[in-house]
């Protein structure tokens, strides 16, 4: 077997951000006092220059490297474009609320640009191999930062959950991709796409890994029955840790369905089309009906997470390029929507006081109406109302399903849409109708507030104008 | 041109947002000055164009300026068709409206809504103007909704009075009966034309005038008539005309500028123009037609009736309007639709005299409207009486005066009709020339002349006063009462008989009454001279003579006749009981209905139900679903092994081909 030189220009997006990572480490060491200020803007540099070079270096391609191992197309690069854009998005929303607790530290940087660096691999992965690397990369950096605040011990509970199952949940999937090599007898997805479609159905063995390969992803998504570790974690995270959990790694799980599943056993469709649905049925029931009775914004944030993550999966279930464009949209505007709404728990937010509670939200209106209209835009887009971002999501994969004949899918999806509907307004109308005695003045820094309300144009704008969003994401599966 | 063209509505538009955004910063004066500024703008742009259609060779314009969305084979556009039928309109709308706008200044100064209220008025003319500019059904039906909101907004302008509350809803209620309808002919027109588009429906419905239509059984109706009669429905509506007409003399709730400009000069009479603007349609249709002279002749002659009982000055003026919208719908039933809106136009110009006229009495008398506190006026406000004066004679159709030859041509025309109705028309308006003539010279004499009857209220208040009209009133009425008087001898040739709308309107030959009255058309002077050939004159005559001798000559004999008159005087009080029609039975009914509907479909079934029905028991169900999350690891992780399990099984299931 010859080694081969890999071109490792391709992957330059990947090297940049690795790099970047090793020289924040050091630098924060020996810029400690001044609340790590150099190795946050370094780490938003690294992001920007970041998309840049993902852009410049992989878009219109369609090129593998590594031995196999890496591919550089359109849906590598809208993926990481996503990933890293959800990443400055979160660390700018992070700054304020971790220097209010005293938690302003360099490791934060790192180890959130190390688990962007694992979602990158993902999005790029061509081979179970390396796509098993980034999601251990990601998934490990995700439980150091839940854990951030080490003396809360819901932090510890929360991470310790997020540990052994995240561990369990490697294990099973480790043991599907262990079967599928069994089968097929190689570690190549392209080679595995070509040997599923090859043996089929027909193959017992080759089905059973791919049932294990999809718990994986499964709990990567937080999908029912798999989701049992969304709410504790989001709940006892510090809530910028949340909100970076919250997002970009939606956009992983993306990408691990896409290179696994929907590239690497496109053959088996029939099979895992039941599975999903099954999964999709069970998150939006579970998603909705939980955050009902939910008290706690995170924990209702969470329950949300697990709905929206049901309607995701409706894009993968019609198993088209539409639908799997529909996905990509549902998970790139939902992570908008998401960081916006822990944005605003965020802010809410000061030293000592978490305004987690979705009582806190009461009176929000009298306090400042412009972020009242700012929640107002995020519950409306999470509900699915026309003019936010949040309505087109819906409707793309509500049509990609009804497009292929899944008309009763649909159905039960809006049914819970429904259910949905109330709790978002609910917290809507505390927003505006509730009064509470002596309600102060909104105190947040400048920056904050300057990120939140862009984030919630953002969910507007797109919400009236989602074309460009629409075509990249198309641009994706190469339509 | 085009620009020209889109500066003229465009222009109120700017004023009504910045005066409607910013009044409260610009203060009062400004306000009003951007206001009428923007209005006259509308007015010398639509004078030039006027000129450019008379004089500079003008060509018709028909063309789209902004589409705004595609359906299939179908345009949503706002494009402009501009011929000589709307630059008489533009010209019309616009110059009424600026006499209206200055008036205000003195009219509203008191109010505390004044910058409201030159937003609103604003906001009519860009309604009113883009209905007229329109070239396609849908901006024609955005003008019309437009209008009609602003008109509901002004009734209601003093929200805080039940009463105006009460009429502007009703206006708004009786306006929804007919956009019904004329919602309904667009829609016909859409189905069976294919088009949106003036020119395009117009020529398939020249290319096929007998296309049938079956909405009942077997029985085929004619295309056209079925939507010329729902478009006319509309028409209804918008013009008042009975049963319709309800609305209107309870708009008089409104400030009165307003009911100048909007219930008497300009948008009550988009349906006439409407008409006009469809005569390829109506032409097609002689059932139609002759629904429309039908109900117009109905309408001028029993609301005038209706105006000799009432008592409120504005009211008179409302029912006066009612009638001669009457006669517009005759002239256009009669086929002669220059006629139609040759009256419309004259009327605008002498009806928004006696408005503003009135207005200023009211002013003047510290909001007095009732006529039997008046009397004697003439003393105090010359002015006033002179200019109201001048309107009323042309009003009943005095010779040489501009409502004499609209409304004289337009008896001579349904005189020459042969349709189906039109013997009871004619009768119907040569009557109501009298009728015309006795209920203004009433209101003329019992407010200018007679006894002083002045509440000792009102009389303290105009002590005060420095003048009893300000001068900013006085204007427009003068500027009124000229084009009252004299408009007629320059356009009367031109617009009747010379061809002035070319193409704008179209009459089939057979159908031409105008041309056949034209051979004895020898020039304004002439037909004024030969007013003693003309029934109507005399009735006009006999109408100002009953007049003076019961309120002038023998004041006593009024309650001799009212009694005797005892049953018809109830049935005139009581507007033939159309209101109690519309309010009881079907008002009434209606909301019988809905109530039931509310309190067994709504309250019981859907909301207590369904809704809440369904939400109890989503949210008993997540209350005991919660404890599922009990919080422990081994809970979670065995969740997932059963996840694991479930989805094997389906897998198996799927393999042994359980579910096939």
């Amino acid at each position: 077997m010859n080694f081969q030189m890999p071109d490792f220009s391709l992957a330059l997006p990947e090297l940049w951000v690795a790099t970047m990572a090793c020289v924040i480490l050091v630098v924060d060491l020996f810029a400690r006092g001044r609340e790590s200020a150099p190795a946050f803007y370094l780490t938003q540099l690294t992001l920007l220059v970041g998309i840049w070079l993902a852009i410049d270096a992989q878009w219109g391609r369609d090129a593998v490297t590594f031995s196999g191992s890496y591919v550089a197309d359109n849906l590598a690069v809208v993926l990481k474009v996503a990933m890293m854009g959800l990443g400055l998005l979160a660390f700018a929303y992070s700054r304020d609320y971790l220097r209010q607790r005293d938690l302003l530290k360099g490791e934060f940087y790192v180890l959130g640009l190390l688990g962007i660096l694992g979602m990158m691999v993902m999005a790029s992965a061509h081979s179970m191999l390396t796509m098993y690397l980034g999601l251990e990369l990601l998934s490990l950096c995700q439980y150091a930062l839940v854990a951030f605040n080490r003396d809360s011990r819901m932090g510890s509970e929360a991470a310790m959950k997020y540990f052994v199952l995240g561990a369990l949940s490697s294990g099973l999937l480790l043991y599907g991709l262990s079967m599928v090599y069994g089968v097929t007898g190689s570690l190549d997805l392209g080679v595995i796409r070509e040997a599923a479609a090859g043996v089929g159905a027909q193959n017992i063995m080759l089905a059973f890994g791919l049932t294990f390969v999809v718990v994986g992803v499964a709990f990567k998504f937080g999908a029912v029955p798999f989701h049992m570790w969304i709410p504790d974690v989001y709940q006892g995270a510090p809530t910028a840790v949340t909100l970076y959990i919250g997002t970009a790694p939606k956009v992983a799980a993306v990408a691990l369905f896409m290179r696994l599943i929907g590239e690497g056993l496109a053959g088996l469709q029939e099979h895992w089309e039941l599975m999903l649905v099954i999964l999709a049925v069970g998150s939006l029931a579970v998603g909705n009906i939980f955050a009902l009775v939910q008290t706690n914004m995170k924990r209702l944030l969470a329950y949300s997470t697990i709905s929206h993550v049901g309607f995701l999966l409706l894009g993968f279930i019609a198993g088209t390029p539409e639908g799997y464009t529909a996905a990509l949209f549902y998970a790139v505007s939902y992570s908008l929507m998401a960081a916006g709404a822990f944005g605003m728990v965020i802010l809410l937010s000061r030293r000592g006081f978490e305004a987690e509670e979705v009582e806190d939200m009461k009176g929000l209106n009298d306090r400042h109406s412009g972020f009242a209209f700012i929640m107002l835009i995020l519950m409306f887009s999470m509900t699915g109302v026309p003019g936010t971002v949040g309505f087109y999501a819906k409707w793309l994969v509500l049509k990609a399903v009804i497009d292929v004949d899944m008309v009763w899918l649909a159905v039960v999806a809006v049914i819970f849409a429904v259910i949905g509907a109330f709790y978002y307004l609910r917290v809507l109308k505390m927003v505006y109708f509730d009064r509470v005695e002596g309600g102060e003045a909104l105190q947040a820094p400048a920056g904050l507030r300057v990120v939140l309300a862009g984030n919630g144009l953002a969910v507007l704008i797109l919400g009236i104008f989602p074309d460009s969003l629409i075509a990249a994401c198309a641009a994706a599966f190469g339509s | 041109m085009e620009t020209v063209y889109l500066a003229i509505p465009l222009a109120p538009l700017i004023g009504a947002i910045v005066v409607g955004l910013f009044g409260k910063t610009l203060g009062r004066s400004v306000s009003h000055w951007v206001a009428i500024a923007a209005v006259a703008v509308s007015t010398v742009l639509s004078f030039i164009v006027l000129r450019e259609m008379l004089w500079g060779g003008g060509q018709p314009y028909n063309d789209t300026v902004y589409t705004w969305m595609v359906l299939g084979d179908l345009r949503f556009e706002v494009g402009f068709l501009i011929d000589r039928l709307t630059a008489l309109m533009m010209v019309t709308v616009t110059s009424v409206s600026l006499m209206v706008h200055i008036y205000t200044i003195g009219y509203m100064h008191d109010d505390s809504g004044y910058q409201r209220f030159f937003s609103y008025i604003n906001l009519f003319t860009f309604a009113m103007l883009m209905l007229v500019m329109a070239n396609n059904f849908l901006q024609l039906f955005f003008g019309w909704e437009a209008v009609g909101l602003v008109s509901y907004l002004l009734i209601g302008f003093w929200y805080q009075k039940e009463s105006a509350v009460f009429a502007n809803l009703k206006a708004f209620l009786v306006n929804r009966v007919g956009d019904f309808g004329f919602l309904l002919g667009i829609a016909a027109v859409l189905m069976y034309f294919g088009s949106l588009d003036y020119q395009s429906v117009f020529q398939s419905a020249q290319a096929s005038p007998d296309m049938t239509m079956s909405i009942w059984g077997d029985a085929e109706w004619s295309v056209i008539t079925v939507a010329c009669i729902l478009l006319f429905i509309g028409a209804m509506g918008k013009s008042a005309q009975a049963p319709l007409h309800v609305w209107l003399p309870d708009s008089m709730e409104g400030p009165t500028p307003i009911s100048a400009l909007i219930h008497a000069a300009t948008m009550v009479t988009a349906g006439i123009f409407m008409v006009a603007r469809m005569s390829p349609l109506f032409e097609l249709s002689e059932t139609a037609l002759s629904v429309v002279l039908v109900i117009g002749a109905f309408t001028a002659f029993f609301m005038g009736l209706i105006g000799l009982v009432q008592n409120d000055i504005k009211r008179v003026i409302a029912y006066s309007t009612l009638s001669q919208l009457g006669y517009m719908f005759v002239g256009l039933g009669a086929s002669a639709y220059a006629a139609g809106i040759f009256h419309l136009m004259t009327h605008a110009f002498f009806k928004a005299l006696l408005f503003l006229g009135s207005g200023a009495i009211i002013v003047a008398l510290h909001h007095e409207q009732d006529m039997r506190r008046m009397g004697n006026l003439r003393k105090y406000l010359p002015i006033t009486h002179i200019t109201m004066l001048i309107g009323t004679l042309a009003l009943i159709g005095t010779p040489f005066f501009s409502g004499y030859y609209s409304k004289d041509i337009i008896i001579e025309a349904v005189g020459h009709a042969h349709r189906a109705g039109a013997t009871f028309a004619y009768w119907m308006v040569l009557l109501g020339v009298f009728v015309t003539a006795l209920y203004s010279f009433r209101l003329y004499f019992m407010v200018f002349w007679g006894e002083e009857r002045i509440d000792p209220h009102a009389k303290e208040h105009m002590s005060h006063l420095p003048r009893y009209v300000m001068p900013v009133m006085e204007w427009p009425l003068i500027l009124l009462a000229i084009p009252s008087l004299v408009i007629a001898w320059f356009t009367a040739g031109p617009v009747l008989f010379g061809g002035y709308f070319g193409d704008a309107i179209f009459v089939a030959p057979a159908n031409d009454t105008l041309a056949e009255l034209a051979g004895h058309w020898h020039g304004p002077v002439a037909f004024g001279l030969h007013f003693w050939a003309s029934p109507a004159f005399y009735l006009a005559l006999a109408g100002f003579l009953t007049a003076w001798f019961l309120y002038i000559k023998q004041p006593g004999l009024l309650p001799a006749i009212q009694s005797r008159g005892r049953l018809l005087y109830e049935v005139l009080v009581r507007k033939y009981g159309f209101d109690w029609l519309w309010i009881n039975l079907f008002g009434g009914v209606g909301r019988g209905l809905g109530r039931l509907l509310w309190r067994v479909g709504d309250v019981t079934l859907i909301d207590g139900l369904i809704v809440n029905g369904s939400a109890r028991t989503v949210g008993r169900v997540a209350g005991v679903l919660r404890h599922l999350q009990s919080g422990y690891l081994f809970h979670y992780a065995f969740a997932m092994i059963i996840g694991l399990l479930v989805l094997l099984t389906i897998f198996i299931g799927q393999w042994r081909g359980w579910f096939a």
